[in-house]
């Protein structure tokens, strides 16, 4: 790296200075620069991003239904209509998607808290070279690499109730299980859904704290050991605390990510989630684009993101708080 | 540092659980792929009784799998390029500058990663449709409007990552080049992106993984023509049976080229996550 730094300056110099004179005096004034260099990827988010997101939040206080589509402009305001209606949660669209946000939440946390579990035990194991670790490495990221659909699809096969792998393990092989359960509709979809959903997510959380590993200088480590504190010590003392930074960061993008997940439960249940693995993002596309209600649906969308952005600034506030105090 | 006994179990025990959970379906995947479709469609068994490669024959004749995998492949390499270069401009601006709206700018870009997908799908499908009727660029069913969307999904963790992976480089670097006679832009393409490329390499790996596994708005965006893999997996299941040693087949041959790359670039992005992101 440091030979290509030295080669190329002088290399460049040699067919400056017509050029040079001349770009000088187009350069835009340092003031400028920046934000010319911000400038595709504004137009980009804002084109992609924040202009849909404006519409959808009007959309919300639209009632927009099927007869509306082609011309969304000319569907009546309903103010806050589509917004009582999804928290009104005696009645059957409320009610359901409450619960639907509580089998989100259960499944955010649990899938969250297993992954990061996986990811720092294989992280702070892998730490020290041993025979084989390259390999490994690699291997743990296979699940990360695969791409959604396929490895979901996969899962599917697995789940099947007459010629999966799960039911012939659990009640051919092992005999736990007196029958053949369901696992891809009704109450065990929760548990094939979180299966999936740490299966795919702890390579991640596995990656980044492999990397966060390494900028914990060995110093550290020498000085511990020189103190006499034992191996499990100095992971207690010593990685964990320099892991805070990372977790930090980790556990709000998995939270972020598992809480929207849409491919997941879309590519192993099909298209329609069973009850109870009726995530939030699957349930707002099912009332959608299933009921023809995009008025209802964005405003379910609308309360997701005001929730989503409730929980991650409590929790920025919350771990800088910790971070001053240590 | 030898380690005591204890902690050698432990590891070995641990490591050997976790690689089991992350290959098992990737046997399951490659061995299904082997068998005939009456054996898919018994119990399952983990050893194949008769070998066959018919799947990896029939898979490209029951659905176009060839069409959906060129257009993978053309929407998820533009997407990357275009992501990567989009990203090195608005990194370079973060990274070495200090200008208003700044913090305004990185908070805005990251925190559209927290929008649901679902939120921005209808409004994104009308927009590229009154687009079309406005100006005949057509965005909905083409290529082109999938490439625009999956740029901008990667982009916000593509900046971040290589503005801290900027961060690292020392700066006396770039203000030498500009002593010498370069440009800001100059310093930026003789020194800056050089000494950068780890972070680029892992910055494109991840633009390039986004868009090839994205299902939600490859579902909605596409039409017969432009549909990727993503969607087109789908196909293997009719209404009376589903193909399951095909499927298995086809989740095989779109997975091995992701994989493979992921594998052989994965220490850049080991690399750049440990100067980019993680500090």
């Amino acid at each position: 790296m440091t030979a290509i730094l030295e080669r190329r300056p002088p290399g460049g110099t040699a067919d400056r200075p017509p050029r040079g004179t001349l770009r000088s005096r187009l350069r835009p004034r340092r003031g400028a620069l920046p934000y010319l260099l911000l400038v595709p990827a504004l137009v980009l988010e804002l084109l992609v991003h924040l202009i849909p997101m404006v519409v959808g939040v009007v959309m919300s206080f639209k009632q927009l239904t099927q007869f509306f589509i082609r011309d969304w402009g000319s569907a009546p305001w309903t103010g806050l209509g589509n917004y009582r209606v999804a928290v009104d949660f005696h009645a059957a669209i409320g009610s359901a998607l409450l619960h639907s946000f509580w089998v989100t939440c259960a499944f955010t946390v649990l899938s969250v808290g297993l992954s990061w579990l996986l990811g720092t035990a294989a992280a702070v194991l892998t730490q020290d070279p041993f025979r084989g670790r390259g390999l490994l490495r690699g291997v743990f990221l296979v699940p990360y690499a695969l791409p959604v659909y396929a490895a979901v699809i996969t899962w599917a096969f697995m789940f099947q109730q007459d010629n999966g792998l799960v039911n012939h393990v659990l009640h051919d092989q092992l005999h736990l299980t007196s029958g053949r359960p369901f696992w891809l509709i009704g109450p065990h979809s929760f548990v094939a859904l979180l299966t999936v959903s740490v299966w795919r997510n702890w390579p991640f959380a596995f990656l980044c704290l492999t990397a966060g590993l390494q900028n914990i200088p060995r110093e550290l480590y020498e000085a511990a050991a020189m103190d006499g504190a034992g191996i499990w010590q100095r992971v207690r003392r010593i990685t964990l605390p320099s892991l805070r930074p990372v977790n930090q960061v980790l556990v709000l993008v998995l939270f972020l990510w598992t809480f929207n997940d849409f491919n997941t439960p879309y590519v192993l249940f099909g298209g329609s989630a069973p009850p109870a693995a009726d995530l939030v993002s699957i349930h707002i596309y099912q009332s959608s684009f299933v009921n023809w209600n995009f008025g209802s649906g964005s405003a379910m969308s609308v309360l997701l993101l005001l929730f989503l952005l409730l929980v991650t600034a409590g929790y920025l506030v919350a771990t800088r708080g910790r971070d001053t105090d240590g | 540092m030898a380690a005591p006994r204890a902690f050698v179990w432990t590891r070995r025990v641990v490591l050997t659980a976790l690689t089991a959970f992350a290959l098992v379906p990737v046997y399951v995947m490659l061995s299904s792929s082997l068998k005939s479709l009456g054996e898919v469609q018994g119990r399952f068994d983990w050893i194949p009784h008769a070998l066959t490669l018919r799947p990896y024959v029939d898979i490209w004749h029951t659905v176009p799998l060839a069409r959906y995998f060129v257009n993978s492949l053309l929407v998820s390499g533009s997407s990357m390029l275009c992501s990567v270069a989009v990203a090195i401009f608005a990194a370079y601006a973060v990274s070495r500058y200090r200008f208003r709206g700044r913090r305004l700018f990185t908070i805005t870009v990251l925190s559209t990663q927290m929008f649901p997908g679902i939120l921005f799908l209808l409004p994104l499908f009308l927009l590229y449709v009154n687009i079309g009727n406005a100006t005949g660029i057509a965005l909905y069913g083409s290529r082109g409007g999938l490439i625009l969307t999956y740029l901008t999904f990667s982009l916000p963790f593509s900046i971040w990552m290589l503005a801290g992976y900027f961060d690292s480089i020392p700066r006396d670097l770039d203000e030498a080049a500009l002593t010498d006679g370069c440009g800001p832009l100059g310093a930026l393409f003789r020194v800056v992106i050089p000494a950068a490329v780890p972070g680029i390499v892992a910055v494109g790996v991840y633009a390039f993984m986004t868009a090839w596994g994205e299902v939600l708005f490859a579902s909605v965006m596409t039409n017969d023509t432009t549909r990727t893999l993503a969607v087109g997996l789908e196909g293997y299941a009719t209404q009376n049976d589903v193909y399951w040693n095909q499927v298995m087949a086809a989740s095989l041959v779109v997975s091995v080229p992701v994989v493979a790359g992921f594998l052989l670039l994965q220490r850049y992005l080991v690399a750049g996550l440990t100067a980019g992101a993680v500090k």
